[in-house]
């Protein structure tokens, strides 16, 4: 069976048929990780596959290419590539369809390009396998599918290795070799997670253009509003099933799954502002002056005052570059402060010089008007129980030996909470304050869930009793729903406790939903800052209205 | 063309709970699995028990005495007298109770030497990994240089120095293993110092020292004794070696390395006296190794990493 | 740009070098200077004369012994900067001569022996790990395991014992011809030809599960194309790292090899000295296997460049 054949004239039924299809690892009677799914793409359509970590969203894509890994047990009613029963393909005959007719996009370019190769020889591979060009024309079509994806200066880029490419231009090349030999289908699995927002909304774009009248596209995304951009159709998993699948628009209008729902409910934007995100109710008001130790500061006083920080590394290149550059804040009892911007805006920098992990070359850190460089070891010490920090990688952040009960017996201990009940019952209070069961206390980080550690660390910042929280990009390692639930509870205890959080994202959805105040960070400065609302709706600065207008928005939330 | 949605399982997720019981059953399975030792390690350790047996109580397993000349004929076969179980040596003397006086021997130059190297390359590597600037790099310009040298040749310089003998190749075969507990003491003394937890502790609000009596230390020196335990097993290998060219223990003392070394000369006579003290040490080694390695799979599932 | 960073690189790397160097020579001169006293006396009282203070004050001049110490070291490290480390002590002639007239041998055994462990290692890791048939990659690692736990000179009495005395193919000992050859390179070959192997499998495996290998996969590549165009350069760059080791065991398996199957080499070389305390040709041949070691060391690392681009940018 030869594919690389003349064109056929476009056959009548759809390009991919799937019917009933079930994939298990480690043998027959191993649970399904895709449990029964079903759809068609046809070409010139664009299918969005949704789901959360762990749904079956990528092995059923990676079933289409018939890449579904060893030890895999593949089932199925009907699994049909234009027509023929690709379930039945021989390794020879998935070879002369992958890459030629199908091109495969994995998650994240820089560990799906070889690290070793110029991208240019990259996307010259599959012209290699399975077309017959000469070295030089070759080279010629890998410098035109460059241009094709916009990448500039196409010949000297082609000579680079993925790791001296920015993300963007690294996905942008992933992609040329995708399409290299003008596939049938296009799969793209998370095409633009750890992109900067702006970066995304550019391979969005692209991948528009990537979808043409014979060409079909198949999107694989957890992020329900970058997909509605690109997809005519979506369809929504869960634990290996598609719960919903229709028209983008219907579907984001009228979801008849309480699971979509949920998904759409947990996004976090202007216009959850105020509203819970999760379906879980909130708990009731839980005023615990009565366990704190020390006096709670009345609303409004000024906690932290940054006054010009500055920092400037040196890199690799031996070029000094400012990471912080003049930024200055104050953070006042029971507020958010926003921090957004994109990866290297110095926002994280900011986070470490106020918690005075890092120093600054000018300007100063106060907490309470009094200067972090003022202050004595033994102070700082003492100062920083009244800042604690909440990491976006939780599990990085617990020693490994420890059970989560030494990790917050540590923490109770800096804390001076005294060995013995008291500390006991203070261990249990905050399990409770996050959400947690005594069960937990015996297991180490590593066997809980991503939310699970989330609150975890939770618990650990709120031992001393803090008055203010640094949250360092909280929950972008999460899935949305458990996202939803961790920006709930950061909103409860906020309530319950008077917390001031100084809070950085790179979401500005997040942010919006969360902060009173915002900065906005771009190149270590602060480009603009206010009200959440002010900025938001009517940005002053450029960078803010572009910012604003490269997120995705779902244009309708179901009610 | 659209199908319609496949049945509903609208179950409210738990907070944060991991999804359906599929999952919680196939971590249970993965849990049996990590906790159930392999064959291999379960026959490596039954050895090993063996050899501490004959090294601390060489009695239980064998009357015979291991140097006395003319017990039986030389050269014996082995399984031909049940007065000999393995034959005798060119000088009549039983090979298997040879064999087991041996042991103790082996064991405590791999023990030994690596007693010395670990301590040698923690002290230095904690230097270099907690120190100044200076003293870390002077520590390690030092341990460079050593390095530069094959172990086995910086042994024979140790030898040429102290003289031949047990002791000596044990001291020798030490610390020409220092430089490899240094650097891997302080690589990790540098990971765990950069690490986020050391960092979330110092936020926290922990005393550097407490930071470093209570995180650094335990998690620096942690994968040492992983390393030290498959260390053991080059050792032996290593000061079988010295005494095979005639560094280590002397001739009649039963060592399995020496007593290779003197049946080399009747190697077309009796293949026995050959091939029976090499696959012991060889097994010796495996055994060694390969409990030091279910040891680092277990440590490594621990942290789940 | 790349260039001048790849030089200052190498630079910093060769300037390491000198310090080992100088290191290792500082070391032997302390090591001499301990010594020597002894050895003066060993040698006259050799003689079986009964020695006179003056034939001792004689001997402490002939060796430079009565001037200050830091005036002994610079003249010592200006004779090793001239290639002059010393004289045998034992065999009264020059140390650099003695390792010259051994080095050949040793030479031969290393280089065949390298190739030989290269071979092996690379062709049984890359055809067995990760292969559908589990079984394939769990034999050849056992094999390793075991060969890896076996000293040099049991892997050499083992081959003796099937290859020379039961099958009769290679001669016990000697030095003659390439048949003497094969036995004594395969011994010192096979013990680091497992351990390379176990390194590239485990480091294949890794790599085998990377997205690009499965991107590779998903242009239409077959996994011969897989294993070799893509995986393989990955997994080599730690076997080039290990280098060093690599010089060091086989240094070290020399010693053992040389005397086992009674060949002419640095190794036999070093032994005699030890057993005899000759330390001027024990502490020079030291010097040299630590010269070697820093050689090597430089090579591999315009190697380990030339492999892998990140080396210098990052």
């Amino acid at each position: 069976m030869s594919t690389s054949s003349a064109p056929q004239p476009a056959p009548p039924a759809p390009l991919v048929e799937v019917a009933g299809l079930r994939v298990r690892f480690g043998g027959r009677r191993a649970a399904p990780v895709v449990d029964g799914v079903s759809f068609s793409l046809a070409r010139g359509e664009c299918l969005g596959l949704v789901g959360e970590s762990g749904s079956g969203k990528s092995v059923t894509a990676r079933t289409l290419a018939g890449l579904t890994g060893q030890g895999a047990v593949v089932e199925y009613e009907r699994l049909a590539f234009d027509g023929q029963d690709s379930g039945r393909f021989s390794e020879s005959a998935w070879r002369s369809v992958r890459g030629a007719r199908i091109g495969f996009v994995m998650q994240d370019a820089l560990s799906s390009l070889d690290a070793l190769r110029p991208v240019g020889r990259e996307i010259a591979e599959p012209l290699r396998l399975h077309a017959p060009l000469t070295r030089e024309q070759r080279e010629e079509k890998v410098l035109a599918l460059l241009e094709s994806v916009g990448v500039p200066e196409p010949a000297f880029r082609a000579g680079q290795y993925p790791h001296e490419l920015s993300g963007g231009l690294r996905q942008r090349a992933l992609i040329a070799s995708a399409i290299a030999c003008d596939p049938d289908l296009v799969i793209a699995d998370e095409p633009t997670t750890a992109l900067d927002a702006t970066v995304a909304a550019q391979v969005v774009e692209l991948l528009q253009k990537v979808k043409t009248a014979d060409r079909a596209l198949l999107v694989i995304s957890h992020d329900l509003a970058m997909v509605s951009r690109i997809a005519d159709r979506v369809a929504v998993m869960r634990a290996g099933r598609i719960v919903e699948q229709g028209p983008t628009e219907e579907v984001l209008r009228r979801p008849s799954h309480p699971y979509t729902r949920e998904l759409l409910a947990a996004v976090p934007s202007a216009a959850s502002r105020g509203a819970r995100l999760s379906p879980a109710p909130a708990p009731a008001a839980r005023p615990r002056a009565s366990t704190r130790s020390r006096q709670r500061p009345a609303p409004g006083t000024v906690l932290l005052r940054a006054a010009d920080l500055t920092r400037s590394f040196t890199g690799a290149d031996g070029v000094e570059r400012r990471a912080v550059d003049g930024v200055s804040f104050t953070l006042a009892a029971g507020e958010t402060l926003g921090i957004v911007g994109e990866s290297g805006s110095g926002k994280t920098t900011t986070a470490r010089i106020v918690l005075g992990l890092e120093r600054t070359d000018a300007g100063t850190v106060a907490l309470r008007d009094r200067p972090w460089s003022a202050l004595s070891r033994a102070e700082q010490r003492d100062e920083r129980r009244n800042l604690q920090v909440i990491h976006q990688d939780p599990l990085a952040s617990f020693d490994p030996r420890h059970t989560v009960e030494r990790v917050l017996a540590e923490a109770l201990r800096v804390a001076r909470v005294p060995r013995g009940p008291r500390r006991r019952e203070r261990l249990l209070d905050l399990l409770d304050l996050v959400g947690l069961d005594a069960g937990m206390l015996r297991r180490r980080p590593a066997e809980l869930s991503g939310g699970q550690r989330q609150r975890v660390a939770i618990a650990r910042a709120l031992a001393p009793e803090p008055e203010v929280v640094v949250c360092d990009e909280p929950v972008s390692a999460l899935d949305v729903s458990v996202q939803a639930r961790i920006l709930d509870l950061l909103r409860d205890l906020q309530r319950d406790l008077g917390l001031a959080y100084l809070f950085i994202s790179h979401d500005l959805g997040v942010v919006h939903h969360l902060s009173d105040r915002v900065l906005v960070m771009k190149d270590g400065a602060v480009v603009e800052s206010g009200d959440v609302e002010d900025v938001f709706t009517r940005p002053a600065h450029p960078y803010t209205r572009t910012l604003l207008n490269a997120v995705p928005r779902l244009t309708t939330t179901g009610d | 063309m659209t199908i319609a949605p496949s049945v509903s399982d609208a179950l409210p997720e738990p907070a944060s709970a991991p999804p359906p019981g599929r999952a919680r059953a196939a971590s249970a399975a993965a849990w049996l699995r990590s906790r159930r030792p392999r064959v291999g390690t379960v026959l490596a350790v039954a050895f090993l028990v063996l050899l501490v047996v004959a090294a601390l109580a060489p009695g239980l397993l064998t009357s015979q005495d291991p140097l006395a000349p003319g017990g039986g004929p030389g050269f014996l076969a082995p399984f031909r007298s049940p007065a000999h179980i393995l034959g005798t040596d060119q000088d009549g003397r039983d090979l298997f109770s040879r064999l087991v006086h041996g042991t103790r021997a082996s064991l405590e130059m791999g023990l030994g030497a690596t007693a010395i190297a670990v301590t040698g390359g923690t002290v230095l590597g904690l230097l270099a990994g907690l120190g100044t600037r200076f003293t870390e790099s002077l520590v390690m310009r030092l341990v460079d240089v050593v390095l530069a040298i094959p172990e086995l040749l910086l042994a024979l310089v140790v030898v040429a120095l102290l003289g031949a003998g047990t002791v000596d190749a044990l001291v020798a075969v030490g610390v020409a293993t220092i430089p490899y507990y240094a650097r891997m003491v302080r690589a990790q003394t540098h990971v765990v110092r950069r690490s986020a937890y050391v960092e979330a502790a110092t936020a926290l609000g922990l005393s550097r020292s407490a930071v470093i009596r209570r995180h650094v230390l335990p998690n620096a020196v942690r994968p040492l004794m992983v390393l030290a335990a498959i260390g053991t097993g080059t050792a032996i290998g290593v000061g079988a070696s010295l005494s095979f060219i005639g560094l280590g223990a002397k001739p009649p003392a039963p060592e399995w390395g020496s007593m290779l070394s003197t049946a080399v000369p009747f190697i077309s006579n009796d293949w026995a006296l050959v091939a029976l003290p090499g696959a012991l040490i060889t097994l010796t080694v495996l055994s060694v190794t390969v409990a030091g390695r279910a040891l680092k799979r277990h440590s490594e599932g621990r942290t789940g990493r | 740009m790349r260039a001048a960073r790849l030089a200052r690189r190498l630079g910093w790397r060769a300037l390491a070098g000198v310090g080992v160097m100088w290191g290792a020579a500082t070391a032997s001169f302390f090591t001499l200077h301990g010594t020597a006293g002894d050895a003066a006396l060993s040698t006259v009282s050799g003689q079986g004369a009964d020695p006179t203070r003056a034939v001792l004050d004689q001997v402490r001049r002939d060796y430079g012994l009565d001037h200050p110490l830091w005036r002994q070291y610079t003249d010592y490290l200006g004779r090793l900067l001239h290639g002059n480390l010393g004289e045998s002590y034992q065999q009264r002639v020059p140390v650099t001569h003695a390792i010259a007239g051994q080095l050949g041998g040793t030479v031969e055994l290393a280089a065949g022996a390298v190739v030989v462990a290269l071979v092996l290692a690379v062709g049984v890791g890359v055809l067995t790990a990760k292969r559908r048939r589990r079984w394939i990659g769990a034999a050849s690692s056992g094999g390793e395991l075991v060969l890896a736990s076996m000293p040099t000179f049991v892997i050499g009495l083992l081959l003796l014992l099937v290859f020379s005395i039961g099958l009769g193919w290679f001669p016990v000992s000697g030095q003659e011809g390439l048949r003497s050859l094969v036995l004594p390179t395969f011994t010192l070959a096979l013990p680091v030809a497992a351990i390379l192997a176990q390194v590239l499998r485990s480091e294949l495996e890794d790599v085998l599960e990377q997205p690009f290998v499965l991107t590779a996969r998903a242009r239409g590549m077959r996994d011969a194309g897989v294993r070799f165009r893509h995986a393989l350069r990955h997994a080599l760059i730690p076997l080039v790292t290990m280098s060093g080791a690599v010089v060091g065991w086989l240094l070290g398996g020399a010693v053992v090899t040389e005397s086992l199957f009674n060949r002419q080499g640095i190794g036999q070389l070093m032994l005699t000295a030890t057993t005899n305390k000759d330390i001027p040709l024990v502490v020079g041949v030291i010097i040299f296997t630590s010269l070697v070691y820093v050689v090597v060391n430089l090579v591999v690392d315009v190697a380990y460049t030339l492999v892998d681009p990140r080396v210098v940018t990052l």
